[in-house]
C-alpha cells in the first residue's frame, strides 16, 4: 500500500507515453532506393511503350475551317454579317477510319475557363425549378449569379440565363461520302454524347407540358436563334435543359484550346468506320471566332482503351522511364565510390 | 483561405506542442521515485527551443549538488580508511548494498552517518592514540554550535556543511562534541565526559587557509590543534613527520582524484610558558588600536609552527546522481555550460573538477579575481592572449571588431585547446559593466567552461542577459532555489530541480523535474525531438500549401487570370481541415529520427538544432523550390495529358470539373507520398492516419458528387457525377500516377544523393541504428569518472572568517533564539547569511556591490548588522 503511494505520481508505463510505439523505420538507403528506381523505370518504360504504340494506332482527322485563310472555303462566312452562310470542305480518305468514328468541334483561344464566365448560369434553374421566374422580384433582384444575362432589355428574365448558356456552340455539320460522284450522307448520331449524369440529374426539363408553357413571359438568350425548347426541331424529346449539345456546352472547358464531341457515327454501314474514299464535310457556319482570335476546327477521331490519341502521355512515360534506369546506375556508381557510411 | 490556412498553422502548432508537454510529462525516466515528483512542462510553447539549446546557466547548490557533505574518507597516521575492500583485496565501489558500519556501541551517533570502511572504527574502539587524537581534534577544532533538543538527541548549527560533516564524523567515532561555552568545549570522549578549556580561537581566513583552536585538557596540558589545506599545514610541520607527509600526501592526491575535499590535520603540545607569554601577546595585539590584524597574523604564525601531522580528512560535495554524465553528454552536444553560484571560488572551482565541467585535460583554467576594474581587464586579456596568441600581441581590444556590424551576433572564436574561466563576483562586477562586458563575453565564450561563483542573483540573471543581447543562441537556466529565479525569468527556457528546496524556482520555470541529470534526456531526447518534430510539421506544412496554390499560379496562365481556382471549392475548404490534416499531425507527434538509446549514444545529433538548421531561411527556400516543382508537375502533366483527349466512349475529357477532380486527386497522393518519405518512424497510427486520409478523400469526393446530395442543394453541389465519370477513365489513373511519382522522383534522388555524397550525422546515426535495429545500441560506458591526481583540490572550508571571534566572544549568548534558528548568522565583513543551508544567495565582498546583495535579503542582514557592531 505504502509503496503505490508513494508512486502515485508515476507516469504510465504504456508505449504510446513512452514513445515507444512499434514502428517501421524506413531508411533511403541504396538497397531500397536503387532496385526501387531500377522498377520504376522499367515500368514506365513499359506503361510508356504500350501508351505510344496505343496512341500511335489511333486515327485522327483534324480539320480547320475558322476560314482564315482565303482559299479556304469557310472564308466567305468569316464575316459575321453573313447569315446562314454555309460552306464545304472536301477530304479523301486512302484508308478505311476505323469506328466508331467520333465527330468533334474544337475552338481555340476559348477561355470558357473564365472566372465569371464559368459562374455565369443558375443550377437551380437549369434542374428544370423555374419557380423562381413568376416571383416580380426576379428581375427587380441585384444580379447574382447570371450576369450579365439575366433579363433581356424589357426586364424579361431569360432562360436559360447566363454566359455559358448564352455562347452555345451553334454551328452544324453534315458529312457526306462522295460515292461516284453523288453525295451519300453519313448519319450523325447526336443521342448520348453528354453525361449520363448531366442527362438525367443534373439538367431536367420543367415538368410542364407541353414543354413550351414552362417558357412563358420568358426570352431566348440573346444570342440564340431559337429558344430551348425548339433546340431540335428534329426530335421533340432532344429540347430545352436537357438538349444533348447544351449538356456537352455546358460542361464548361477547363483549358482553352479544347474539343467537345460533336457526334457519334455509329449507325448503318459507317458504324464500323469511315471506308477509304472522298468525303464532303458540310458547315453550317455561324459562331463568331475570329473576333477573339480564335480558331474552330472539326476533328475525326477513334478511341482506345486509354482514350483519344495521346502521345505525350506515353512520351513522358518513357522518357521518365528512362531516366530513372539512367539515375540508379549514376545511384549504383555513386553507392559503389562513396560507400557510405562504412568509413566510421 | 489563406485566413483559414492561418488558423489552422496556428492550431497545429499548438497541438502538436501540446502533445510534446504531454510527453514530457508522461516521461517515466524523468521521473523521480525517490520524491514521486514526475517532470512537468509548465509551458506548451517552449518544447522546440528546447532542441536549440546553447547555453545553459546553472547553479551548483541544491542543483550539481545536494547540498549535503559526507565524511567520505581519511588516512590518519599513513593509512588510510574508508574504502571497502572485498575479499581478494580488490577495491569495491559503495552501493546500496554495501554493509554500513554499526555505531550502536555509540548512543549519542548521528543515524543518519553511514560509513563502510569496519576497520576505522575498530582502530578507535582499540584505543590507537593517533585515530583518538585525530577524532579529538575533529571534536575540539571547529565553530560548530550544539543543541541538545533532548536526552541523546544533538543538533549540530554547522556554519559551512563541511565543518558540519566533520564534527558529525567525530561524534559517530565515539568524540562527541556536546556544548560549548566561551571558554569551554564539552565532549564525549568514548563515553567519557571531557571538558576542555578553549584558550584561543585562531580563526580562518582565505589567506591563512586553516584554524586552530588551543585548549587546556582536564588534565591541564596545553595543546594546539590545526585544521587547514594541506599545503599550508605541510610548510608548518615539525621535520620529524616528512616521511609521514610523504605518505599522506600520497592519499590526498588519491582522494583529490575521487573528487574528494580535503583537510590536513595537525597538533602540538603547548608549552605552558610559551603560552602565556603568547597570550599576552595575543591579548595585547587583539586590543591594538593599529594593525590589529597584521599583528595577529604574525602572533598566529608564531605558535602554528612546528605541528605535527595527524592525517587528513576527505569530505565528498555530494553531487546529485548523474551530475558528471550529464554534463560530459551536453558538452559533446556542443551546450556551453556557465555554473553561476553564490559560493566560494574553492568550492566552486572544485565543485566544477569534480562534476566534470572543468578537466585536467584541459589547457589551462582562467582566474579572474581582480578588486579593480583594470585589473579585471587585465586578466581577461592576459586569458584571451593564451587563448589566440596569434592576435597581436598587446592589441587593444575592440569591441566593433569583433561584434562586426551594430546588431549582429557574437561570433564564436574557434580556439585551439580546451579551456576553462573561473570568474568571482566581485570581478563580475566590473566585467559586467558597459566597457568590459563585450570583452568578457567574448574571452568566456572561447572557454568551454564558465565558472562565476559568489554572483548575487541580480548577477546571475545579468550573466543571462548579458549572453542574450550578444549571441543569437537560445538560453537554459536551471537552478532549484528562490535565488534562482532572476536567472530562470531571464533566460529563454527555465528549468527549475523540484521537490528540494520551496517552489519558487519551479513555479516561475518552464519546465521542472527533481534530477539535474533529467535536463540531457530533456534537451537530447524531448528537445530534440520537438524540434525536428516542428521542423518537419513546418516545412511540410509549407510544402502541401505553396504546392496546392502555387497550381493556381500557373492556371491563371490559362484562364485569362481570372482567379479561377483549379479545385473544386470543396476540396479547397477540405484539403487543410480534413484531407492532410491528421497525416501532418500524426507526423509530427510520432516522429523520431532515431530512439532515445540513440539520442544519447550520439549527443552530436543536438548540434543541428543549435544551428537552426532544419528550418532555416535555407531549408524554407528549398521548401519552396520544392512545391514550385511539384505545382508545376502537378499543373502541366494533367495540362497535357487531358487538354484535347478523349475518354475511353469517346466524349471529350477536358472539362473543368474532371480537370480539377484529377489535379486535386494528384495533388493529394503527392502530398501523402511526400509525407511518407518525410516520415522516419512508421507507426501503426500513421499508416491509419495516411490510408484513412486519402480513403476519406475518396469517400467525401463521391459523396459530394453524388445524386442525392446534389438533388438538396442543386447550387453547392455542381460537380455531381465528376467523380464516377472522371475516376473510370484509365487514362486518368495513368495521369495520377505519373503525377505523383515524377513529384517525388527528384526528391528521392536528392535525398539518397545527398545522403551517400555528404551524410550528415543524422544519416550516419539513422544508419547504425537500423543496421543494429534488432539489438540496442551498446549501453554507454558508466565508468566511474576518475581524474587524474595532479591537481589537489579544494580544502574543506566553505565558510567565510569571523566565527572564531564570535565563538569566544559570548555575544552569540546574547541571542539564545539564534542558535535555534537554521539562521543563524552573524555577520562580519562577509558571511554567507544560511550558513546551513544554501550559501549560493550572498554578495561576495566588502566591495560596493553588497549593497545588491543586501537589497535582496535585506531584513535578515540588518538584523545581524546590530550584532555585528556590537561584536566589534
Amino acid at each position: 500500500m505504502s509503496k503505490e503511494e508513494n508512486t502515485a505520481n508515476r507516469p504510465d508505463n504504456t508505449a504510446f507515453t513512452q514513445q515507444r510505439l512499434p514502428a517501421w523505420q524506413p531508411m533511403l538507403s541504396a538497397g531500397i532506393v536503387i532496385p526501387g528506381f531500377v522498377i520504376i523505370g522499367v515500368a514506365f518504360i513499359g506503361i510508356g511503350v504500350a501508351l505510344f504504340v496505343t496512341s500511335q494506332n489511333i486515327q485522327v482527322l483534324e480539320i480547320d475551317y475558322t476560314g482564315i485563310e482565303t482559299n479556304s472555303s469557310c472564308f466567305k462566312c468569316k464575316n459575321t454579317s453573313v447569315k446562314n452562310c454555309n460552306c464545304t470542305i472536301n477530304f479523301s480518305r486512302d484508308k478505311l477510319f476505323k469506328g466508331p468514328v467520333f465527330v468533334y468541334y474544337g475552338l481555340s483561344n476559348y477561355f470558357q475557363n473564365y472566372r465569371q464566365y464559368g459562374a455565369s448560369k443558375d443550377a437551380t434553374q437549369l434542374t428544370g425549378d423555374l419557380s423562381d421566374l413568376g416571383d416580380p422580384s426576379y428581375c427587380k433582384e441585384p444580379c447574382e449569379t447570371c450576369c450579365p444575362y439575366r433579363k433581356d432589355a424589357n426586364d424579361k428574365p431569360i432562360v436559360p440565363c447566363g454566359s455559358i448558356a448564352n455562347s452555345m456552340f451553334n454551328d452544324t455539320f453534315k458529312l457526306f461520302q462522295i460515292v461516284n460522284s453523288s453525295n451519300v450522307a453519313v448519319p450523325l448520331d447526336g443521342k448520348g454524347i453528354a453525361w449520363w449524369t448531366d442527362y438525367n440529374i443534373k439538367y431536367r426539363n420543367p415538368p410542364t407540358n407541353p414543354l413550351k408553357n414552362a417558357f412563358n413571359d420568358t426570352v431566348k438568350p440573346i444570342f440564340w436563334p431559337r429558344p430551348a425548347y425548339e433546340l431540335d426541331p428534329t426530335n421533340p424529346a432532344n429540347n430545352g435543359f436537357i438538349n444533348q449539345d447544351f449538356l456537352v456546352w455546358m460542361r464548361r472547358s477547363a483549358l482553352p484550346n479544347f474539343t467537345k464531341l460533336y457526334r457519334r457515327i455509329t449507325e448503318g454501314e459507317y458504324a464500323k468506320g469511315l471506308p477509304a474514299g472522298d468525303y464532303a464535310l458540310v458547315i453550317g457556319y455561324n459562331y463568331p471566332v475570329v473576333e477573339f482570335d480564335g480558331r474552330k476546327k472539326v476533328v475525326f477521331s477513334n478511341v482506345s482503351w486509354m482514350g483519344g490519341k495521346n502521345l505525350f502521355l506515353g512520351i513522358v512515360y518513357l522518357v521518365i522511364g528512362s531516366l530513372c534506369v539512367v539515375m540508379s546506375i549514376v545511384m549504383l556508381i555513386v553507392y559503389a565510390k562513396f560507400k557510405f557510411p562504412d568509413e566510421e | 483561405m489563406e485566413c483559414l490556412i492561418t488558423i489552422l498553422l496556428s492550431i497545429s502548432v499548438e497541438i502538436i506542442r501540446l502533445g510534446n508537454s504531454f510527453y514530457i510529462d508522461w516521461d517515466r525516466k524523468m521521473y523521480d521515485a525517490r520524491s514521486d515528483t514526475p517532470a512537468e512542462a509548465r509551458t506548451t510553447t517552449l518544447n522546440e527551443e528546447l532542441g536549440q539549446i546553447k547555453y545553459i546557466f546553472s547553479d551548483k547548490t541544491g542543483t550539481l549538488t545536494q547540498n549535503i557533505m559526507t565524511f567520505n574518507k581519511c588516512t590518519i597516521n599513513g593509512k588510510t580508511y574508508g574504502d571497502v575492500y572485498d575479499y581478494l583485496g580488490q577495491r569495491q565501489d559503495v552501493t546500496e548494498n554495501t554493509e554500513v558500519v554499526d555505531f550502536s556501541f555509540n548512543p549519542l551517533a548521528d543515524p543518519k552517518f553511514s560509513f563502510y570502511d569496519h576497520s576505522l572504527v575498530e582502530a578507535v574502539k582499540l584505543g590507537i592514540p593517533e585515530v583518538q587524537g585525530f577524532f579529538r581534534l575533529l571534536a575540539l577544532c571547529h565553530t560548530v554550535m550544539a543543541e541538545e533538543k533532548s536526552k541523546d538527541q544533538l543538533a549540530y548549527q554547522a556554519q559551512s556543511p563541511d565543518e558540519g560533516a566533520l564534527v558529525t564524523a567525530a561524534r559517530n567515532f565515539g568524540f562527541v562534541f556536546r556544548s560549548r561555552t566561551p571558554e569551554s568545549i564539552t565532549i564525549m570522549e568514548m563515553g567519557k565526559q571531557q571538558r576542555y578549556e578553549l584558550l584561543a580561537i585562531l580563526d580562518f581566513d582565505n589567506v591563512r587557509k586553516r584554524m586552530s583552536v588551543i585548549v587546556r585538557s582536564p588534565e591541564g596540558k596545553v595543546s594546539l590543534y590545526c585544521k587547514g589545506a594541506d599545503s599550508v599545514i605541510f610548510e608548518r610541520l615539525n621535520p620529524s613527520c616528512r616521511k609521514l607527509m610523504e605518505v599522506t600526501t600520497e592519499h590526498l592526491n588519491e582522494f583529490a582524484g575521487d573528487g574528494l575535499r580535503t583537510l590536513a590535520l595537525a597538533y602540538k603540545d603547548v608549552d605552558e610558558d610559551f603560552f602565556s607569554r603568547w597570550k599576552q601577546q595575543h591579548h595585547k595585539a587583539s586590543t591594538a588600536l593599529e594593525n590589529r590584524e597584521a599583528q595577529l597574523d604574525q602572533l598566529f604564525e608564531e605558535i602554528e609552527t612546528d605541528l605535527l601531522l595527524l592525517g587528513a580528512t576527505a569530505i565528498e560535495d555530494k553531487l546529485q546522481d548523474g551530475v558528471p554524465q550529464t554534463i560530459e553528454q551536453l558538452a559533446k552536444a556542443d551546450i556551453k555550460i556557465w555554473v553561476l553560484t553564490g559560493d566560494k571560488q574553492e568550492t566552486a572551482e572544485n565543485i566544477g573538477y569534480s562534476c566534470n565541467l572543468l578537466r585536467e585535460e584541459m589547457n589551462d583554467v582562467f582566474i579572474v579575481s581582480g578588486n579593480t576594474p583594470e585589473e579585471v581587464k587585465q586578466q581577461l586579456r592576459s586569458a584571451w592572449m593564451t587563448m589566440k596568441p596569434d592576435m597581436a600581441e598587446g592589441m587593444v581590444f575592440l569591441p566593433e571588431k569583433i561584434l562586426g556590424k551594430v546588431g549582429s551576433a557574437l561570433k564564436d572564436e574557434v580556439v585551439s585547446g580546451e579551456y576553462g574561466l573561473v570568474i568571482n563576483g566581485n570581478s563580475l562586477a566590473y566585467a559586467l559593466e558597459e566597457a568590459m562586458e563585450l570583452e568578457f563575453l567574448w574571452t568566456a565564450c572561447m572557454c568551454q567552461a564558465v565558472i562565476c561563483c559568489r554572483v548575487t542573483p541580480l548577477q546571475k540573471a545579468q550573466v543571462v542577459e548579458l549572453v542574450k543581447k550578444y549571441k543569437k543562441a537560445v538560453t537554459l537556466a536551471i537552478g532549484d532555489g528562490a535565488n534562482d529565479v532572476s536567472m530562470i525569468k531571464a533566460a529563454h527556457i527555465g528549468v527549475g530541480i523540484s521537490g528540494q528546496e520551496g517552489m519558487q524556482a519551479v513555479s516561475s520555470s518552464d519546465y521542472s523535474f527533481a534530477q539535474f541529470r533529467f535536463l540531457q534526456r530533456l534537451l537530447l531526447v524531448h528537445g530534440r525531438w520537438s524540434y525536428l518534430r516542428m521542423c518537419k510539421f513546418l516545412r511540410y506544412f509549407f510544402y502541401k500549401n505553396f504546392t496546392f496554390t502555387f497550381v493556381h499560379f500557373w492556371f491563371a496562365f490559362f484562364c485569362g487570370f481570372s482567379a479561377q481556382t483549379v479545385y473544386d471549392e470543396w476540396f479547397i475548404t477540405l484539403y487543410n481541415l480534413v484531407y492532410t490534416a491528421l497525416p501532418v499531425l500524426g507526423l509530427s507527434l510520432f516522429d523520431q529520427d532515431v530512439n532515445d538509446a540513440w539520442s544519447f549514444q550520439h549527443p552530436q545529433l543536438y548540434v543541428p538544432g543549435q544551428l537552426n538548421l532544419y528550418f532555416s531561411k535555407m531549408a524554407f527556400f528549398k521548401c519552396a523550390l520544392h512545391s514550385g516543382f511539384s505545382s508545376l508537375v502537378l499543373f502541366f502533366i494533367p495540362y497535357v495529358s487531358m487538354s484535347d483527349s478523349m475518354r475511353q466512349d469517346g466524349k471529350d475529357l477536358g472539362d473543368y470539373q474532371s480537370f480539377a477532380v484529377v489535379t486535386q486527386t494528384c495533388l493529394l497522393f503527392t502530398v501523402c507520398i511526400q509525407l511518407s518519405l518525410e516520415m522516419s518512424y512508421w507507426t501503426a497510427v500513421n499508416t491509419l492516419f495516411i490510408v484513412g486520409s486519402l480513403l476519406l478523400y475518396f469517400g467525401v469526393t463521391f459523396t459530394m458528387y453524388s445524386n442525392g446530395l446534389f438533388r438538396l442543394f442543386p447550387s453547392a453541389f455542381s460537380f455531381i457525377g465528376t467523380a464516377r465519370n472522371t475516376l473510370n477513365q484509365s487514362n486518368v489513373w495513368l495521369t495520377i500516377l505519373l503525377t505523383s511519382i515524377l513529384c517525388v522522383l527528384p526528391v528521392l534522388t536528392y535525398r539518397f544523393l545527398t545522403i551517400q555524397l555528404w551524410p550528415t550525422i543524422n544519416d550516419k546515426v539513422m544508419f547504425k541504428a537500423r543496421q543494429a535495429k534488432a539489438a540496442p545500441p551498446p549501453p554507454s560506458k558508466r565508468t566511474r569518472i576518475r581524474r587524474g591526481s595532479s591537481r589537489r583540490s579544494g580544502y574543506a572550508f566553505s565558510h567565510a572568517q569571523g566565527y572564531g571571534e564570535l565563538v569566544t566572544s559570548r555575544r552569540f549568548l546574547r541571542r539564545p533564539a539564534v542558535s535555534h534558528s537554521s539562521h543563524f548568522t552573524p555577520m562580519k565583513s562577509t558571511s554567507s547569511f544560511i550558513p546551513m543551508g544554501r550559501s549560493a544567495g550572498y554578495s561576495p565582498t566588502d566591495g560596493p556591490h553588497n549593497a545588491k546583495a543586501q537589497g535582496v535579503e535585506g531584513t535578515s542582514l540588518q538584523m545581524y548588522r546590530i550584532l555585528q557592531d556590537q561584536t566589534l
